[in-house]
Parts: C-alpha cells; structure tokens; sequence
C-alpha cells in the first residue's frame, strides 16, 4: 500500500477534552456538550466521526479549529496546543455553502492565499491549478449564486486546499448533496488526500460515507458526546466508490449502525428498549 | 420579452405620468396646474435666470451634507450595533421609538439650536435619513451567515480585515437598500427644513410661491426635484439589483 494512512507518528492528540457551556442567565443550567475524549490521531490518517444529532460532533471540530476553546483536557496539533486560536497549517471545510457571493469562483479560491505573503504569480498559479483540479475550468470567472450546490462545495474544498494545510476538517461538508454527488466528491476527496498526505478528521451523519472515506472511524454516544468505539476499516489507501460493494463495507456499516441506533433511540427518548 | 432594452420602463413611465398629468390639467384648469409643456418652458425659463442658481446651490449643498452626515453616522451606528449584541438590545428599541416621533415637531428645538442658516437644514435632514440608513445597517450586519465570519477567522484574517473583506461586503445589499430609503428620506428632509424656516433654497422658493400663488415657479420646482430624485433612485435601484447575493 502506498500514499497516506497512518505514519505513526501523532499529529493530533486530545487528552481528556470536555467542553460544557455555562447557562446564560438565571436558573439556566449548564450544559455538557462532549467529553471526556481522548484519541490520537496518527500523521496522514483519515479519521471519520460519526454520531446522534447534538451530540458534539460540531463542537469537536471546532475545538481542533481553534474557534471553541475546551473546558477541561488538552488538544494538541504537532505538538503544540490548541487554545482557541486557529493553528497554522489547519484547514476547515463547512458544511454550509461558505463560498462569499460577491467574489468570483477564482476569488474565492484565492480569497485565503491574499492574506499569506506567496507573491501575486505564485497565488495566480495555484488558483489556476486549483481550479483545474476540482473541475471548475470555464467557471473561474463565475460567482457563485451561478453554480450548483456541488460546484459551490468544491470551491470551498478548493478554496480551503490551496493553503496546502497539514490538517483538513470536514464538517459534513456533502450534507446537503444527493447520493450519487456525495459519492462522487467523496471519490475526489480520497484522490486530494492521497496527493496532500495531509490528516483528515472528517465529521458525517452519513455511515456509509464514513465506512467508504475513513481508516477509523470513532463512534460518538449521545450528549454528552464520548467515544464509544473506535473501528478499523482496513482499506487500502488507493480506494475509491467501488469499495461499496465489497462485503466488508456492509459489515461496517452495520457494526456503525448497532452502536448508533441505541445513541439515536436516546436522543429521540426512546431509550433502547424500543429496539 | 426579456430582450427588452433596460430604458424601456423608465421611458413608459415618464409617458404614463406625462399622460395622466395632462388629463388632469385638462380637468383642473390653470388655476392649480400647469401643462406638462408649459411646465418644462417654465422650468427651461428660470434655469436661465441668475437669480435662481444660488438657491438651488443651497439645496444641493444641504442637501449634500445631510446625505453624508446620515450615511456616516448611521453607517457607523449601524454596524457597532450590528457586531454589539448587548449596544442592539439596548438601543434598538428607542431608534425604533424616535423613528416614530413626526420629525416636524423637532424642528423648533433645531432651531433655537442652530438658527436659519444652512446647519438646521442639514441637521433636519439628517435626522430624517439616519434612521433607516443604522437600523438596515444593523440588521445586514446581524444577519450574516456566520459561517462566513467563521471562514474569516479560519482564514486568519485580523479584525480590520474581517471588516473589510467579510462583513463589510457580505452586508453591502441591504446596507445599500438603507442608503436608497435615506437618500429619499434626507432630501424629504432638507426640502421640509427650507420650507418651514429659510431664507434660501429651493424649499423656500416653493413656499413663497404658494403664498404669492405662483403657480408656474411652483410646478417648475416639484419637477425639477422630481426629476432628480426619480433618476438618482432609478440608478441606486439598478446598482442595486446589480450586486451579487
């Protein structure tokens, strides 16, 4: 197996990472939206989340992002921890359409690239690569209210890669695409990932997404959110959409599914004896 | 029916009011109207006389510090109250609440404060755009998609930049909706502050001629004004129209 997949080496590591959220005010309670977590997350590693509605997946990402700070535990990104400011060499893709309306599709992708020191032609350079890459050549000059959803998602995915990051968070960044799309962009975000080396830590709702992209994939219970299980998948790195009809990837799905359900049934109230 | 040139509804528009304006000339008679026709001539007359330039100068003049004072003040006002949750709850209710008093009855405390020069015009006019021009401010900025401001902060940008490169432009179509309503409302404005207690500008040349029941200066002007809002208002609603969202 060549490319990516786990170097090994720690390129994340949270230890003991509890976020609560003070009640604002009188007679309003806290609330303990995730953790305690640790994990590790090895160099190159692509690494899936999946877990019940509310149950602190989002919080997750943006305490690896820098935008939340944690309450208790420590989050380190090379070795250097995270305290609410966002690291050098992290990127973030969201799952709301972030492309800004009034700039270009080329804008946008160079939108981040303007504020680093690259010199003008450099920035030009990898702008036009970018657009290369994720298929948006005749577009570049377009704004984005002219694209489809899928387009205006790659812009971002472009717009977040061209800063060559070391660590990509994707927060459900297929979620308002249809099936056949989300295959197809999951099979370009394999492709990116094997050609960046970098460390993916990507948050879905969508089990089969995850069983398709990730080497691990955590499983998350209800609020407050924990790790339940981590699963190997066992993939090779050169994988891609077919992957779904092997017989492994129905088993993963299904083991994802055992442990959500009874997490699900609790967020809804249920608790498992309904199963 | 798309292809139709950009000027045809301005132009069918100007036909539409021409047409309804000479019937009811027909109707009336001279004693309140004039023709359209006779009204242009007469317009065309006292552009031509030296005597009326130096009000028109002063209503452009009020009217020109009126627009920048609202747009700067209720820009600003707007936006600290747009990123300040705690400075909105507190002040949006009595922008709200003074937007409601009739400006009119203001205007003898205007002034007794800054007496019948061209400062009341302005200040009158002012106090008619701001409002609108803040409170759409304020809202463009509240309503911003976060994950905008979200990107910005991942992007590293610094606060300044922030403002420029995200807030500012992500705001600018319903900021730009406020400038219209304030541009309409500070001219309303300033031409209230000349009638009411002037010595100049067009405001007072249209009181003096309803006293002296001058109908042709009296037509004259309201076309002349007009003319130059329906245009201005035409232009902002296409630059409008024309911005991304």
């Amino acid at each position: 197996m060549h490319g990516p997949g786990r170097q090994g080496e720690t390129h994340v590591r949270l230890e003991g990472v509890t976020k609560v959220f003070r009640g604002l005010g009188r007679g309003r309670p806290d609330v303990h939206a995730l953790g305690p977590i640790d994990l590790d997350l090895a160099k190159g590693e692509f690494f899936a989340v999946v877990g019940p509605s509310g149950c602190g997946k989002s919080t997750l990402l943006e305490v690896l992002a820098g935008l939340a700070t944690v309450t208790e535990g420590t989050a380190t990104f090379e070795g250097r921890p995270i305290k609410g400011e966002v690291p050098d060499g992290v990127g973030v893709v969201f799952q709301e359409d972030a492309c800004f309306p009034w700039l270009t599709v080329a804008e946008n992708i160079g939108f981040g690239l303007r504020e680093t020191s690259l010199p003008a032609g450099e920035v030009e350079a990898r702008v036009r690569r970018a657009v290369a890459t994720m298929g948006l050549d005749g577009f570049a000059g377009a704004y984005p209210s002219q694209l489809s959803g899928g387009m205006r998602q790659r812009v971002c995915i472009a717009r977040t890669l061209v800063l060559q990051p070391r660590l990509i968070l994707l927060d459900e960044p297929f979620g308002a695409l249809d099936q056949q799309t989300r295959l197809l962009m999951g099979e370009e975000l394999l492709k990116l990932w094997r050609e960046t080396g970098a460390t993916v830590f990507l948050i879905t709702h969508a089990l089969d997404e995850a069983a398709m992209l990730a080497d691990r994939i955590g499983v998350m219970s209800a609020r407050p959110g924990r790790l339940l299980e981590i699963i190997e998948t066992g993939w090779p790195a050169d994988r891609d959409s077919r992957i779904i009809e092997e017989s492994a990837f129905g088993a993963i799905t299904a083991k994802l599914w055992r442990h959500l359900r009874a997490e699900s049934l609790k967020v809804l109230g249920k608790g498992t004896d309904a199963a | 029916m798309n292809d139709a040139p950009p000027w045809r509804g301005p132009l069918l528009l100007v036909i539409g009011v021409t047409a309804v304006w000479q019937v009811l000339y027909l109707l009336v008679g001279e004693i309140a109207l004039r023709s359209p026709a006779e009204t242009v001539a007469s317009l065309a007359g006292l552009l031509a006389d030296p005597r009326f330039w130096p009000h028109l100068r002063e209503t452009t003049l009020a009217f020109g510090f009126a627009l920048l004072l609202a747009a700067a003040s209720g820009l600003l006002i707007g936006i600290t109250l747009g990123v300040n949750r705690f400075a909105r709850d507190v002040a949006e209710p009595m922008l709200v609440a003074i937007y409601s008093i009739p400006k009119v009855t203001l205007y003898p405390i205007l002034l007794l404060a800054f007496g019948l020069g061209i400062s009341a015009k302005v200040a009158f006019g002012a106090i008619h755009g701001f409002i609108p021009i803040a409170l759409f401010t304020m809202n463009a900025v509240r309503t911003i998609r976060p994950v905008l401001i979200k990107t910005g902060r991942i992007m590293k940008l610094s606060p300044p930049a922030l403002m420029w490169r995200i807030l500012l432009p992500a705001a600018l179509p319903e900021i730009f909706t406020g400038l219209r309503i304030g541009f309409s409302l500070t001219l309303i404005g300033t031409l209230l502050g000349e009638m009411f207690a002037s010595q100049r500008g067009l405001g007072f040349m249209l009181m003096n001629a309803i006293g002296l029941h001058h109908v042709d200066i009296i037509m004259s002007i309201t076309l002349l004004v007009t003319v130059f809002a329906v245009t201005v208002s035409l232009l902002l609603i296409h630059l409008d129209r024309k911005l991304p969202r």
